[in-house]
């Protein structure tokens, strides 16, 4: 029988799931919209314009997502984790409310005007509430960091009265995991954007090489690609030794290392068995593991054996969700390589390899931040705030059924919304981009930016 | 002032800041019924498609500055309201995604402008239902919720229900009011009519029946002096009302402002009827407060953003002033 406990971290686990998506997504998209309008105002070329009202309607749809599934998150905590609310409040609760205050305020505030206003206030206003979105998304994201993070490594806090009272806020905030995870996600969204916008503009070249639009969106994308993939590796590396030095338990999990050894291998695949404490039909590297998590050949790796079994994280779903993560790692930076070459060889708009490869990566970068948000989520298991509070100390008082409830609730609402929202976004995907822009519009634009004062009636074209 | 009682000040504020500002566009989904013409609902839809994300905001900062700053009030309260809570979220999910959708799908048009309606109907229910409850009292035992997952549901939470959304709605009628023109401008003030008669006769129910749930809150309002003192708030009130209903025949902007005036004076009685209770009728906002240095650090940041964010608000908001056409990006 489910229990309240395990049905909340379903419905936890399902709903910030989908939650993820959308505004990693935006992230990306906010700062890319944000370099078309800049390059549309500088070099007064239409085809910017063009597609910064193409992505502009996939971000609203994507934006409007992200809030109404981020606006059940925010109480989510509340209702079925109400003892993690009362023990945490004072910490993570001023870091929800500057993300607030700092970002979601100034994403809101500005995107009535980035979506409806540009024929309002003129051009410059509206590139600088571009520019205010994509601000609030990236406040977002290290505001909301920061609270995931110091659940991961918490610092600067003291116990009083059985809750946690920070006692320095620099401490808080920037906790030892922060800086890494921010990076870390961060670039995560940019790829998982480039991707995309590179899928849509594969899609296109494939239909017509000549679309100057669907060129200049690949072209780009393969750019952040190329330079984003590698960046990110050698990031994900950092933080990988960030976490052994922090949540051991966790590391032994992703490597799927039982044993305690020294010169440990890297296991490549494997099936990670709790009950026996083993990995399975374990394909190995010898020495490689301890290289690359101690940088040494010796060095020294700690096995899921040393922790006590109630305190040992699922390795056999942070073991996959982790290989999964950075197998498609590999594979965007491998894009980004292909991407060089065949820019080099000048075939980077007509080689039909790379469009398909391109196409088939667009949805990597979601799977790839699921996958690494599995692990790093899983892997602080069973604690909800490392070392301080157990997950199963920190549900609320609710009665399985409704628990059970709700989550059936939001299954089926979340199936048909999002399903319904993607099928929309996908369809916006494949309308040409040079259709997006009407150029009369630019005639108004240049009358002076208001509507009301173009009394004669447009040119239209150039 | 101290902290805790300069937060749970400014949480009232962010409350009210969503009561009405959410209010007016949830009202215009609550109207949707009545106005059976697609363009019109367009129109109405546009009139606040620029605005409603920020208005919601307001419901995050309300419920996130609860957590941050009264963590125990936070817990008990989502927990006692987990039904309303829960579903009130699911229709402002099917709710906020219908703004893009409904005009991304010409074939499924009908029903978005259903989603978008029941899901304004229902949202704002629920928000009626938990101020009922929350009124009537939570059963706590030793800083633990103890009572059942529909203590919240009454009679009186329902009427509480329907007050609310009929408030919206007249909320949404005066927005309407104003930023529409002609024929359609006249349907609005035939629809207000029966609303404001509606909103008048709940008001005085609502007001009468409270006083009955709790001793303590009939004390608070019947006894000497302070009956004297709060006589001014029924009192004015009632002349909003009068005043009200002469408007909506001819005025355009008044409507909107007398509205948000009858809503003001309401939530301040409701706020001097519980004070200084965050979880009724026994815990206090003083009892549930975070610790004195997350109150100072969360101020540190609310008084420098709040002030730019109610200024940029304010721009968006004359951005879009006057009247509103069929204009969208979509």
């Amino acid at each position: 029988m489910l229990d309240a406990e395990l049905l909340a971290r379903i419905q936890f686990a399902f709903t910030v799931s989908f939650h993820i998506i959308f505004p990693s997504f935006t992230i990306g998209l906010a700062s890319f919209l944000f370099v078309l309008e800049a390059l549309w105002l500088r070099t007064r070329d239409e085809t910017y314009l063009s597609l910064y009202k193409f992505w502009m309607k996939i971000f609203a749809l994507a934006f409007g997502m992200g809030v109404v599934s981020g606006i059940v998150m925010s109480y989510q905590f509340g209702t079925n984790w109400g003892p993690f609310s009362e023990f945490t409040g004072g910490v993570i609760g001023p870091l929800l409310a500057y993300e607030v205050l700092s970002a979601f305020f100034l994403e809101a505030g500005f995107l009535g005007i980035m979506l409806f206003g540009l024929n309002r206030v003129g051009p410059k206003l509206h590139f600088t509430a571009t520019t205010m979105v994509a601000i609030g998304t990236l406040f977002s994201a290290f505001w909301i960091l920061s609270a995931n993070s110091w659940m991961q490594t918490p610092d600067g806090y003291v116990i009083e009265n059985g809750r946690a009272v920070v006692s320095s806020w620099i401490d808080a905030i920037f906790n030892p995991s922060f800086p890494y995870r921010l990076v870390h996600m961060v670039l995560a969204a940019y790829l998982t954007t480039a991707l995309v916008v590179g899928a849509v503009g594969a899609w296109h070249l494939m239909r017509d090489r000549e679309n100057r639009a669907a060129r200049i969106m690949f072209s780009m994308a393969m750019w952040m690609a190329a330079i984003l993939g590698p960046i990110q590796i050698f990031a994900g590396d950092l933080h990988g030794l960030n976490t052994l030095e922090h949540q051991p338990a966790k590391v032994a999990a992703m490597e799927g290392h039982f044993d305690t050894r020294e010169g440990a291998p890297l296991i490549l695949f494997g099936m990670p068995d709790m009950e026996e404490e083993e990995t399975k039909y374990a394909v190995e590297i010898p020495k490689l593991g301890s290289m690359i998590l101690t940088h040494e050949w010796d060095g020294k790796i700690t096995g899921l054996k040393d922790f006590a079994p109630e305190d040992r994280p699922n390795a056999a779903i942070v073991f996959w969700t982790f290989r999964i993560m950075v197998g498609l790692g590999v594979l965007i930076a491998l894009l980004g390589i292909a991407s060089v070459i065949a820019r080099l060889r000048k075939k980077l708009y007509s080689c039909g390899y790379l469009h398909r490869f391109a196409l088939l990566m667009g949805p990597s970068g979601f799977v790839a931040i699921l996958a690494g948000w599995f692990t790093t989520e899983v892997g602080r298991q069973p604690w909800v705030v490392y070392g301080l509070m157990r997950t199963s100390e920190a549900g609320s008082p609710v009665a399985p059924t409704a628990i059970a409830g709700s989550l059936i609730a939001f299954v089926v609402v979340y199936a048909i919304v999002f399903g319904v929202g993607t099928a929309y976004i996908l369809r916006a995907m494949i309308k040409d981009p040079r259709s997006a822009h009407i150029p009369e519009e630019t005639e108004i634009l240049r009358a002076g930016g208001r509507q009301s004062t173009a009394a004669h009636p447009p040119v239209a074209g150039e | 002032m101290d902290y805790q009682l300069i937060w749970v000040l400014l949480i009232a504020v962010a409350v009210f800041a969503y009561v009405t500002l959410d209010g007016f566009d949830l009202g215009i989904g609550i109207l949707f019924p009545f106005i059976k013409n697609p363009k019109n609902r367009g129109r109405m839809m546009n009139t606040v498609a620029p605005v409603w994300d920020g208005n919601e905001t307001w419901l995050i900062l309300g419920g996130g500055g609860l957590y941050a700053a009264f963590p125990q009030a936070y817990s008990l309260l989502m927990t006692a309201f987990y039904i309303p809570v829960f579903t009130m979220l699911l229709a402002l999910v099917f709710r906020g995604v219908a703004f893009e959708f409904r005009f991304k799908s010409k074939n499924h048009q009908k029903h978005w402008d259903f989603a978008f309606s029941a899901g304004s109907i229902i949202a704002a229910a629920m928000q009626g239902a938990m101020l009922g409850g929350f009124i009537e009292g939570i059963a706590v035992e030793n800083g633990r919720f103890v009572g059942g997952a529909f203590d919240w549901l009454s009679p009186f939470s329902v009427f509480c229900a329907t007050a609310v959304v009929v408030g919206y709605a007249l909320l949404g009628t005066g927005w309407l009011i104003m930023k529409m023109e002609g024929d359609f401008q006249g349907n609005l003030r035939r629809l207000a009519k029966p609303a404001v008669i509606w909103m008048a006769a709940n008001l005085g129910v609502v007001s009468l029946m409270t006083t009955y749930v709790n001793p303590a809150y009939a004390q608070r309002w019947f006894e000497l002096p302070n009956m004297l003192y709060l006589a001014p708030i029924p009192l004015v009130t009632v002349g909003l009302l009068y005043w009200l209903w002469h408007a909506v025949k001819k005025r355009e902007k008044t409507v909107f402002g007398i509205t948000l005036g009858i809503f003001f004076l309401s939530y301040l009685g409701f706020g001097i009827t519980l004070y200084p209770n965050i979880v009724p009728p026994m815990i206090t906002f003083r009892d549930a407060a975070a610790p004195e240095n997350s109150l100072a650090f969360m101020l540190v940041g609310a008084a420098i953003l709040l002030p730019i964010i109610l200024g940029y608000t304010a721009y968006a908001y004359w951005v879009f002033r006057g009247k509103t056409g069929d204009e969208g990006y979509h």
